[in-house]
């Protein structure tokens, strides 16, 4: 179908006229020329690619363009507040969370969503909520322990 | 000077830009030898170049792929040279400015590439130091160097800045004097953890990889694959592929590919072209396989002799005679292969994922048929290599693309595609027949190594009688084209063969251990006079709070130990296990990791090496198994090819024993050997039950300790 259809991505109006039955991943990688979000297996199994829509963490790889209408968007570089790192990205560096980065982007957004959603998260919640997030490199403890980080620094700043 | 220059020369300098450009003359203390033939310009290299702002351009042909070379290159020249970290601007894998580079594997940046670094560092800073003595009319004995700056001693405010001294007409100085390096006593830089470099790209999405990178009217491509190595196409029907709006489809040669302005559509026009193919008789599968390679491998030739091997068999007093298996195993970068070919005015660039920017860029000129010089590979930030990437197939599809069709063309793998080119770590086996004496030390050892090559079959133990043995073709270096006896194409995978000869040498050491009623690391230390590995072995135990133990549990928890020599640097690795008895599950509840790796540039970096090292390991150790039929490769994606994820993790603790007089050796590759035997000699400490083959999947565990009545 192409229809006008509009979103909000980091916090812009959009409006697109193109087919809304094609993945997000390409558009925000294409169209939109955000290339932070990644592929990594294009089937909603490696999280390389997740971004939130209004809060919620989805795979963008498998979501048509459809599904975010009138809803709000935020990729990796929406993380961002006035020119500043948000917390969890900042724990990201602190704990050297990262090795290549391929999955960075997508770490932080499951993360992100897992933090709106759960402000106290255990160790094993998150965990549990990480694990369909893939890292090739081995960073998966780093970034358990920056997530931690980032919740306890929310809690007092709260 | 410069109207001299040859013209290659020349457009190499003009790409450097202005200021001074140290090129550094190759001594054999330098690079090696076989690589001095490849350099551009002739003899010469330029690792850096002072700007006038006074920043510096780092220039390295050694890629950034998450080891974190990057920064760590970037702490060698910021302290040799003597300025601040934040003023070095890093250039790596472009190879019309960088120096030649044979590829970034082998855990050789920094034990190899760095010293010559370091020392285009010491000697830019006296050339430097040089200038500034004329230009201040002091002699070079008084001056000093801090933070870019080079001042009179005793008198700072007379001084003068790298970038003032670079000021004016560009000056090409060579350097060829001994360098004279830093003092590890003085080290500001090295030894310490800066934020990496690409810290900040990396969390906010700015971090361009190869896919990353848009050119205006690019096209991106998708390419028809066979379903099976070994196919051949008998049709092609294009039609309806070429009737979807926008799609261009290119069929040359063996080439077929659909290309679009944007990246689904090209996918959706690859979907509908129709092919058929003639297939191969597929006959081998992750079980038989090892029966194939005995048969079809050439006879393992003798590599290391010493003593009398024959008469050790004789006298040994007790013998031990075991074979290890190993099967397949995927790369699995998270990123896939990409590239972005662009074609222009005779030219050829391409961004590329590639751990070999050089090898790559003759590669695409050979396929091409261009010059060398008509070819440059830029390379970007890699989402992982691990070897993988040592293989450019992408490279020179996305080349011939652009050439054919005008436009700038972008070829990213898809997964299946990932899957498909994979250039797997072999399949392998080991046999080794170890014999101790009547004092209980390690008398013979008889090892003989198929599909895997020779890396870590050095040992660390020393026994008076030795042969090594091995067949087939060895992975050290970067070639990665398919031997016969396997089914698809193998190659260089993050410690290549290192990770089967460690297991089944480690574990044949605590095999014998566990004969002898003597505990594991007790029988190590007994058997090693090398002061070294006993250190990081002691190391480890301690960290770990090692138990001596001489009886398997009954509870199906029990603790590990394996050791080695890899890439210069010795490693001490301890894991604590519970085993589930009804599945056959092995749950790793921690791991201490100890390492020697001589002077360490940037420990964090280090630690996060052994702690991904040995991440990435648990893989091939417990899940990760290729499943192929024959030719055709079934497993095309994360949902069946299971990966280590975060539930699998377990606490892992990296220690670095310091060696500050030693020159930095290897870190990306040594700890992950281990990961084999220490999971291994804890399941046979959890249950008694000794695995010999990886990964140990759960159904395999389960039907040997049924097998010895554990259930
Ligand atoms: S690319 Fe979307 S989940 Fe892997
Ligand atoms: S940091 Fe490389 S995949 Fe996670």
């Amino acid at each position: 179908m192409k229809n006008p259809m509009h979103f909000q991505l980091n916090g812009q109006a959009v409006t697109l006229d193109i087919d809304d039955e094609r993945p997000l991943l390409g558009v925000l990688r294409g169209e939109l020329g955000l290339t932070g979000t990644k592929y990594g297996c294009g089937a909603a199994l490696c999280g390389a690619c997740t971004v939130t829509a209004d809060g919620q963490a989805v795979r963008a790889c498998k979501t048509p363009l459809r599904n975010v209408a009138g809803k709000s968007v935020v990729t990796v570089e929406g993380l961002m507040h006035k020119g500043k790192l948000s917390a969890l990205q900042q724990a990201f560096i602190d704990f050297g969370a990262f090795q290549c980065g391929y999955c960075t982007s997508g770490m932080l957004m499951s993360a992100t969503e897992l933090l709106h959603n759960t402000p106290h998260p255990t160790r094993a919640v998150i965990v549990g909520h990480m694990e369909r997030n893939l890292c090739r490199c081995g960073a998966h403890q780093r970034i358990v322990m920056a997530i931690e980080a980032a919740a306890l620094q929310r809690r007092q700043l709260a | 000077m410069s109207a001299r220059l040859p013209l290659e020369r020349r457009r190499f300098l003009q790409l450097l830009g202005g200021g001074i450009v140290v090129l550094v003359g190759l001594g054999p203390d330098a690079l090696q030898a076989e690589e001095a033939a490849h350099l551009v310009p002739e003899d010469f290299n330029a690792f850096l170049v002072v700007g006038e702002n006074g920043r510096v351009t780092l220039l390295s042909g050694k890629v950034e792929m998450g080891q974190g070379v990057m920064t760590s290159q970037a702490q060698m020249l910021a302290e040799e040279l003597g300025v601040a970290l934040s003023a070095i601007d890093v250039v790596l894998g472009d190879t019309d400015r960088c120096p030649w580079d044979m590829g970034t594997y082998g855990s050789l940046t920094t034990s190899t590439f760095g010293p010559a670094l370091r020392a285009a560092g010491a000697r830019a800073r006296s050339t430097l130091v040089s200038l500034a003595a004329g230009r201040l009319g002091v002699p070079e004995a008084q001056l000093l160097v801090h933070n870019g700056v080079v001042s009179v001693r005793g008198v700072p405010e007379k001084s003068i800045s790298f970038g003032a001294l670079s000021q004016g007409a560009r000056m090409v100085r060579v350097v060829d004097q001994p360098a004279v390096l830093r003092a590890v006593a003085t080290f500001q830089i090295i030894g310490t953890s800066p934020v990496r470099l690409d810290a900040i790209e990396k969390v906010t999405g700015a971090a361009k990889y190869a896919a990353d990178i848009r050119r205006p009217g690019m096209l991106y491509a998708h390419l028809l694959r066979p379903p099976m190595h070994g196919a051949t196409r008998t049709s092609l029907d294009v039609a309806s592929a070429e009737r979807l709006p926008g799609v261009t489809v290119v069929h040359e040669d063996d080439l077929v590919a659909v290309l679009h302005a944007d990246d689904e559509s090209a996918a959706l026009g690859l979907a509908a072209l129709r092919a058929t193919w003639a297939l191969p008789d597929a006959t081998l599968d992750p079980d038989n396989i090892f029966e194939h390679l005995l048969a079809t491998s050439p006879e393992p030739r003798e590599v290391t002799r010493l003593g009398d091997p024959m008469a050790a068999h004789k006298l040994a007093v007790r013998l031990f005679e075991t074979t290890f298996h190993k099967g397949y195993v995927a790369h699995a970068a998270l990123e896939p292969h990409a590239a972005l070919a662009e074609f222009s005015r005779g030219r050829m660039t391409v961004w590329a994922s590639t751990q070999t920017p050089f090898p790559t860029r003759d590669g695409i000129a050979k396929a091409l048929g261009l010059p060398i010089s008509a070819v440059r590979v830029i390379t970007p930030l890699i989402g992982g290599g691990f070897g993988g990437k040592s293989a450019f197939g992408q490279a020179i599809e996305a080349a011939r693309l652009a050439r054919i069709t005008g436009k700038p063309v972008q070829v990213a793998w898809s997964r299946a595609d990932e899957f498909y080119n994979d250039t797997f770590d072999p399949a392998a086996l080991v046999t080794i027949a170890s014999g101790v004496d009547p004092a209980g030390l390690v008398s013979l050892w008889d090892y003989s190594v198929i599909a895997a090559g020779t890396r870590g079959t050095t040992l660390p133990y020393a026994p008076p009688n030795l042969r090594i043995r091995s067949s087939g073709k060895l992975f050290e270096t970067a070639g990665t084209e398919a031997p016969s006896v396997h089914p698809f194409a193998v190659g260089a995978w993050r410690g290549p063969g290192a990770n089967m000869n460690v297991f089944a040498a480690e574990s044949q050491i605590d095999i014998m251990a566990a004969a002898l009623g003597i505990d594991a690391l007790e029988f190590r230390l007994r058997n090693l006079t090398d002061a070294r590995m006993r250190r990081v072995l002691q190391t480890a135990a301690s960290t770990f709070g090692w138990k001596a133990s001489t009886t398997p549990a009954a509870g199906g928890r029990g603790c590990g130990v394996a050791c080695c020599i890899d890439a210069g640097t010795y490693v001490a690795t301890m894991a604590e296990v519970q085993v589930d008895l009804s599945s056959g599950r092995v749950h790793v509840l921690r791991i201490v990791c100890a390492e020697d790796l001589g002077l360490v540039i940037n420990p964090e970096g280090a630690r996060m090496q052994i702690e991904g090292g040995l991440t990435m390991g648990l893989g091939y150790v417990l899940s990760e198994e290729l499943r192929f039929h024959g030719g055709e490769i079934l497993d095309r994606n994360f949902d069946s090819y299971e990966i280590p994820r975060f539930s699998v993790v377990p606490r892992i603790e990296a220690v670095l024993v310091h060696n500050d007089t030693l020159a930095p050796q290897g870190g990306g590759e040594p700890a992950i050997t281990t990961t084999g035997a220490v999971i291994a000699n804890a399941v046979y400490a959890a249950t008694g039950v000794r695995m010999l083959r990886l990964p140990m999947l759960p159904a395999r565990l389960k039907q040997a300790m049924l097998a010895q009545g554990i259930h």
